[in-house]
Formats: structure tokens, sequence, C-alpha cells
């Protein structure tokens, strides 16, 4: 196991001490989450969405690593007052250019938020007419925040085996 | 890159507080010490130990007398059995590769514990791909070996168990004595290497009591400088070298001896064994210190390894539970508080620390872990500094972290 030192760019060190959009939304349209604290990985997104599917306010929890903070920030502040069909086009790509670069270690943490942010559009259609832009299917972010919530999964399995031997 | 790490630097200018506590990864090496090594740069003693002049002869003297002083502070036989090697790293990889090497007629068979850090662990690992069975002994959840497990796991073919005195991480003191005792009454011709960094200077023992064959010895974790360690090892044991190259006064170690980092280690040794029980006494009183002051200032904490006597004086490691670790690390050294967190990031997961998993603690419970040594010199200050920062760097990342993660 390597232990990469993180030269983290002064974006990430500003957004880390001081968040934008931090903490919980009582009046949220919808919440969301993604990774697990097994994973040491775990964001919850809350969006308040208007009528007109424009999205007036975002917050966000996290925990995670100073990166995990800044992309999970910096998403909710990219994404507000979009509509959702133009929030749903943002990647995670988008967000690692917006904090300036990632350390390659943390690009999941880049990949995490945007998925969080994407289950929350998907889960508010859940009831109502899927729009057209929306492909049924996982988009990259959705399926790789599964993945990683699914290897955190095994790896508690096995302890778990592990302890009963 | 270097330039965010400079701009990282530019954001702690003008601390107040500027406290190492990282002891576990590196040493702040003391002026004494570092004044006692300078000389050796170019004063006295800079010459080649195996050469026939003045520099080279005064290396030498300065190394024996040196490998004499660390000797008798470990309760060596002889001088002799003291060799310098580069580290903690490569005394551990001398150890076993050395005995694996050395013994390939005897058997195949190599055990450690659960617990054993990873330049013990990923060499033992690296030695099983290549046709060796390793055993590694289970621990309980405090860290102390499974001593019934041990006693099943050494048998005619084992070649070499490898088990650490105090554990790096949790402080553990492990019943080495009895161990090493289990061990050569299952198999006499066994070679029993234990890592004592984290146990000389620290606790009492004596290598010839102890009953080992080999025991690694390291500097900064002694508060001396990086670079330097010594592998202990016992009269009429034979180990093999495992780099090539000029042999000079270490006979297990090519190359040219550092003298001056040899120096600073013992010089390190001195100060730690001068007035043993003074130092260990005050490090078991910083540390008790800033444990029980984060437990009476910080709620939802775990102490990871046992309490008391059974605990290496200087060790603290704490859980902070709905804290992240490496947030937790960076927001300490915005104010001047510097440790390390027990998980370490991988590609996709944070990877808990092996130790902490092999103890029982959940993922969730590794990854808010914050691993503390004090030395003998820090001070008072330097706790109440720990103490003011500490709560509310906390409390801040929990501020982050809000419901995220709640059952």
């Amino acid at each position: 196991m390597s232990r990469a030192p993180l030269p983290y760019n002064p974006k990430i060190l500003e957004l880390f001490q001081h968040p934008k959009n931090l903490g919980k939304m009582e009046d949220a349209t919808v919440v969301s989450v993604a990774g697990n604290p097994m994973c040491g990985d775990m964001i919850t997104f809350y969006l308040k969405i208007n009528d007109q599917d424009v999205i007036e306010r975002a917050s966000f929890e996290s925990y995670g690593c100073a990166a995990n903070i800044a992309t999970s920030s910096i998403v909710t502040e990219m994404i507000k007052g979009m509509k959702l069909e133009d929030a749903w086009k943002v990647s995670y790509k988008n967000v690692t250019d917006a904090v300036g670069g990632l350390p390659s270690v943390k690009f999941h943490c880049g990949i995490l938020a945007v998925g969080a942010l994407k289950r929350a559009i998907r889960k508010y259609f859940e009831n109502k007419q899927s729009p057209s832009w929306m492909q049924p299917e996982p988009s990259f972010e959705e399926k790789q925040a599964l993945e990683e919530e699914e290897l955190a999964r095994m790896l508690s399995k096995r302890m778990k085996a592990a302890e009963g031997k | 890159m270097i330039e965010n790490v400079k701009e990282l630097l530019r954001a702690h200018e003008g601390l107040e507080c500027d406290v190492y506590l990282d002891g576990e990864n590196s040493s702040r090496v003391p002026d004494e010490v570092v004044k006692a090594m300078i000389p050796y740069f170019n004063q006295s003693g800079y010459g080649n130990p195996t050469l026939t002049h003045k520099p080279g002869w005064e290396a030498y003297e300065t190394i024996m007398e040196s490998a004499q002083k660390i000797a008798s502070f470990s309760g060596c036989k002889t001088l002799e059995e003291i060799n310098f090697t580069p580290g903690e790293t490569e005394a551990n990889n001398l150890a076993i590769l050395g005995t694996a090497a050395s013994t390939r007629e005897k058997g195949k068979k190599i055990v450690i514990s659960e617990i054993e850090p990873i330049n013990v662990l990923n060499v033992a690992e690296m030695l099983q791909k290549t046709g060796f069975t390793l055993t590694k002994i289970p621990v309980d959840e405090e860290g102390f070996l499974n001593l019934e497990r041990l006693k099943e796991a050494v048998d005619r073919e084992t070649v070499l168990v490898s088990l650490s005195a105090v554990n790096h991480e949790i402080g553990t003191v492990q019943p080495i004595k009895e161990a090493a005792k289990i061990v050569k009454e299952k198999n006499a011709t066994t070679v029993f290497h234990t890592d004592a960094s984290d146990a000389y200077g620290k606790i009492p023992f004596n290598l010839q009591d102890l009953g080992a064959d080999l025991a690694t010895l390291s500097s900064y974790k002694i508060s001396g400088p990086r670079g330097i360690g010594a592998l202990y090892v016992k009269e009429r044991v034979n180990i093999e070298k495992i780099l090539e190259g000029q042999i000079g006064t270490q006979r297990l170690w090519p190359g040219v001896e550092n003298t001056p980092l040899i120096v600073g280690f013992t010089k390190a040794s001195e100060l730690a064994f001068e007035n043993f029980e003074q130092g260990t006494d005050r490090m078991r009183q910083l540390r008790d210190k800033l444990t029980e002051g984060i437990f009476s200032r910080v709620s939802d904490v775990l102490l990871n390894g046992p309490r008391g006597e059974k605990r290496a004086p200087d060790n603290a490691n704490i859980s902070f539970l709905r804290c992240e670790g490496e947030a937790l690390t960076i927001e300490l050294s915005l104010s001047g508080i510097y440790v390390s967190s027990g998980s370490a990031c991988s590609r996709r997961l944070l990877q808990p620390s092996h130790v902490l998993v092999a103890i029982g603690r959940k993922f969730d419970q590794a990854h808010g872990s914050i691993l503390m040594k004090v030395t003998r010199f820090h001070t008072e200050e330097d706790i109440n500094c720990a103490l003011n920062i500490i709560p509310q760097a906390v409390e801040r990342i929990r501020g982050i972290t809000g419901s995220t993660g709640a059952e």
C-alpha cells in the first residue's frame, strides 16, 4: 500500500476550509446519498427544485477526505440555478476541472459527488414522467458509485466471515 | 505539484503551535542530537572506517564505540551482535530474507502475527509467493498475541518466527519473552526475530534475557535521525546478507558506513537510557494527559489498544467516530498539530489499517483513527496546545459529516 503524498491545490484547500453550501436542508425537494461509511467516503446531497425543474438551492454533507468535501461543495455551487437537464450533463471531468485538478487517487471523489447528484435527479423523476434527456440506464458516475458501495459491502462481509472463523 | 505544496505550506504561516506527534512516521531530532552529529560530516571520522588513514581510523573508533554503547543499552553480550543498517525497514528485511536464505535446507515455514508492520508483513508475503508457508497468529481486541495459536503454528519445519515486541500502531506490549520460549520449546532451531523498534528506549528489556536470535532497533523511534537502525544478531546465529557490495565494518550490510547517523542514533540512545525511568515516566504522564484530555473534551471516541502498564508509554491511538481521518490530519496541521491517520487511500476505497482490522475495529471506526506518539522531548505546553486544538478540529470535521452515515 503506498501512501501517496497529497499535494492538494489551493482551490481544494479553500473549499475544505470554507466549504460552500454545507449542511442539511430541511425543506429539500430531494435527498440522495452516495458511498457509505465503510468506503471512508460518503456524500448526502439536498436539492431544492422548483416547478420549472430548476435547482434553486443545493447543499451537502460529507463524511470523507478533503477532496471529497471540496468536490461535493463545488458540485453544489455549479448546479445552483441550473435546469435539471443541464445539471444532468455535469460530468466528473467538469468537477475535477472546477476544483483545479485532483491527485489521481482522489479521482473517485469527484465521480462519487456527480454520482450523488445524478441519483438525486433520477430520484426526483421517480414518480414522474422520465424526461427524454435522462437515459434509463445508469450513467458512468452512478455505476461507479454503485461499484464502490458493492466493493465496501463485499469487504465488510469478508471481515464478518473472518471474525466468525 | 510542487506549486501546490508551496501553497499548502503558505497556508501554515504564522501558526502559534508547532507540535510534532507523528513519531510513528519520522522524528523531530532534538538539537543536542543534531549537534553531536555535525562534527562527523567534516571534522572527524568522515573517512571510510576500513581504510588505513586518520579519518578512517577515527570513523572506526567512533563506530565501534557507538556499537558498544547500543549493545550495552539493549543488553547484548558483545558489540559484534549490533549490525547497523539504514533503518528499521532494512533491518526487518535483513532479518527475514537473511534467515530464509540461510535456512533453505531446514524447512519453508514462517510465522508472523496479523499486526506486524508492513516491512515484516510484506516481506513475509513475498516469501510466501516463492513457496514458503506463512502463518499469521491472530491477536485479541487489545492486540495481544494468541500464544496457544503460536504454539500450534510452530513445528519442525518452521525456520523463522517474527513478532514485534511492542506494536507500532496500538502500543501493545507483547509477552515476547514467553513467545520466544514457546517457539524454542517447539523447535530449538527456529530463528526468533522481534522488531523491537517500539520497545527500545521505551520499555525495559534485555536482549540476552529475552531469548531472541534477532532484534530490530530503530533510531528515529527514539528521536534519533532517520536512515539508521540496527539488527541484533545473537552470537552464533547465522543469517545471510541480502545485498552485495563492499563489506566494511558491518558484515551484514555492504556500503560505506554512515558515521554521522550512527553517532546520532547513539546520542539519542544515550538520552533515552541515561535517565530511562524518568524519561519513560515523563512520556507516560504526557501521553496520559493527552489521552485523558481528549476523552474528557471530545465525545464518541475509542481508544485502540490496551490501557495501563501493558501499553507502551508513548503511544496514543484514538478513533474519532464520524470524523474522517485524513480530513482531520489536514485540519490539525493547519493549526500546527502534526499527526497521522490509520487509513491510507487506495484507488477506490480507503484502506483501514490492518492492525485496527485485526483487533476487530469496523471500517468506519478505523477510518477516523489518529495515531500520536509523545517523546521525552515534548513539553506540557505541547500537550496543552494539542488539547486546545483537537476538540475544535474534530468538531469542525464532524460538522461537515453532519447526519451523513448516521444509521
